[in-house]
């Protein structure tokens, strides 16, 4: 069973619009808001944390909790103090609200277990750390042209001179972003869940198709044009449906 | 916990003030609203066995009535207390570990140390006071020496600058505002005192 996700804030709006953001990436992940104090003014109350922890529980297993500010971390940790019974399927994770919750969601999505969920949320404060996310490579690869490509922080960058292009089993092909937003939220998800269901890695210029904020993180904009790449058993078709999905635009073009 | 609870009524508007100048202004309101349901209940619980049961009690009702920070860091300091006693009275010994226990959980739960302007300011000369106090005298003289150093740790919060909490936003402006948390500490500590008197006679 999947990983439900119960964000909580100090503002009622500010987690359902939250909530809103992830349902529209995440469609069929759990998400429960706890927010506002007792009165349902600002602020936090561990009744509204204790209620939705057990919803989201009524549903599902496991549980990863995100709260915006301090006082709401204090009382999601009084939550797991008072019953001893939640912390083995309850975890708080230390990331940033949006990012976190996006990541998060996305990765519950994608059927990742309750380890897999809280470190695609930790993750997520690379995205907003004050070093750069990506950092262009150059391959000096003789006989070919360098190539300009990105690869987030602590993947393995293919050393200089390393068939990183033209590789017997690497596929690619180079499509136009249709949509005015590039890859905005929504098709980012949309690619993201796709690359994940295939099982074989792909990358756009360079980004793990499978991560949300990484697609996101390119920056890209209508009329630019990307490389998509896969490698090994399924690159032929893995190319194709992702290419596909951007060519058609995600229904904004 | 009815003399505590008075006694923040009484003091509501006091941490009110305190609380508008270096905080959001909620600290009084929040703490009556927070004694006042303890009152009730405790009414409601009848005679608990053990003072632990009376401190866990206590514990999850601020926890859910407090609201803000105060409500779970006064909460595990209960909580925690409750947990190191499991009897009907409190002996010196019995008191001392029962306010360490109360330190550590806030100190755990607020990661804020002596110094910072918080809570902690009149918490950890409190218990330092009543370790002293427990060699030689009895539960009423260690709560004396509690509260009173509780009370001097609050005033001593008035010239610092904010480094935890919400009145760190403020940097050097909140110098010169006693800290309402190290306050309502101060006012818990003594209304302890006012009830151990009127219980030793």
């Amino acid at each position: 069973m999947s990983v439900a996700l119960v964000l909580v804030s100090h503002s009622p709006r500010l987690a359902d619009g939250l909530a809103e953001l992830t349902a529209q990436m995440a469609p069929d992940v759990v998400v429960r808001c706890a927010a506002g104090d007792v009165d349902g003014g600002l602020g936090t109350s561990l009744d509204r944390v204790q209620e939705a922890v057990e919803a989201a529980l009524a549903r599902t297993d496991s549980v990863v909790v995100l709260a915006d500010l301090g006082s709401a971390v204090l009382v999601v940790e009084s939550v797991l103090e008072l019953d001893p019974d939640l912390p083995p399927r309850v975890r708080m994770v230390s990331a940033p609200f949006v990012e976190g919750a996006v990541a998060a969601a996305v990765s519950a999505q994608q059927g990742a277990d309750l380890d897999g969920v809280a470190a695609a949320a930790e993750d997520a404060a690379r995205s907003i750390g004050p070093e750069p996310v990506y950092q262009v490579v150059e391959a000096a690869g003789t006989g070919s042209p360098p190539i300009a490509g990105t690869w987030a922080q602590g993947e393995v960058v293919p050393e200089p001179g390393a068939p990183s292009s033209g590789a017997a089993d690497e596929v690619s092909a180079t499509v136009e972003i249709r949509n005015a937003l590039g890859l905005h939220a929504r098709p980012a998800a949309v690619v993201a869940r796709a690359a994940a269901d295939l099982g074989v890695p792909v990358t756009i210029e360079g980004a793990d198709a499978t991560s949300v904020l990484a697609l996101m993180s390119l920056g890209t904009t209508a009329g630019q044009r990307v490389t998509v790449t896969a490698r090994g058993d399924g690159a032929q078709g893995a190319v194709a449906l992702v290419s596909g999905l951007i060519e058609g635009g995600f229904g904004e073009a | 916990m009815r003399q505590a609870a008075s006694d923040l009524k009484a003091g509501r508007d006091e941490l009110t003030e305190l609380d508008r100048r270096i905080g959001d202004g909620d600290h009084g309101s929040n703490m009556d609203r927070g004694f006042t349901a303890v009152v009730a209940k405790l009414d409601d619980a009848g005679s608990p066995e053990t003072v632990g049961q009376v401190l866990k009690l206590v514990a999850t009702t601020l926890m859910s009535t407090v609201g803000g920070a105060s409500g779970p860091l006064y909460g595990t300091a209960f909580l925690r207390a409750s947990k190191v006693v499991d009897r009907a009275t409190v002996d010196p010994a019995c008191l001392v570990s029962l306010a360490e226990a109360a330190t550590e959980g806030i100190v755990a739960r607020g990661r804020a140390h002596v110094g910072e302007k918080t809570m902690i300011d009149a918490w950890q000369p409190a218990v330092e006071a009543a370790e002293q106090a427990a060699g030689s005298g009895d539960v009423l003289d260690v709560l004396r020496a509690a509260a009173e150093a509780a009370e001097a740790g609050a005033v001593a919060t008035i010239p610092l600058v904010a480094t935890k909490g919400r009145a760190s936003y403020l940097g050097e402006r909140s110098a010169g505002t006693e800290d309402p948390g190290a306050r309502s500490t101060a006012m818990l500590l003594a209304a302890a005192v006012t009830a151990a008197e009127e219980v030793a006679g």
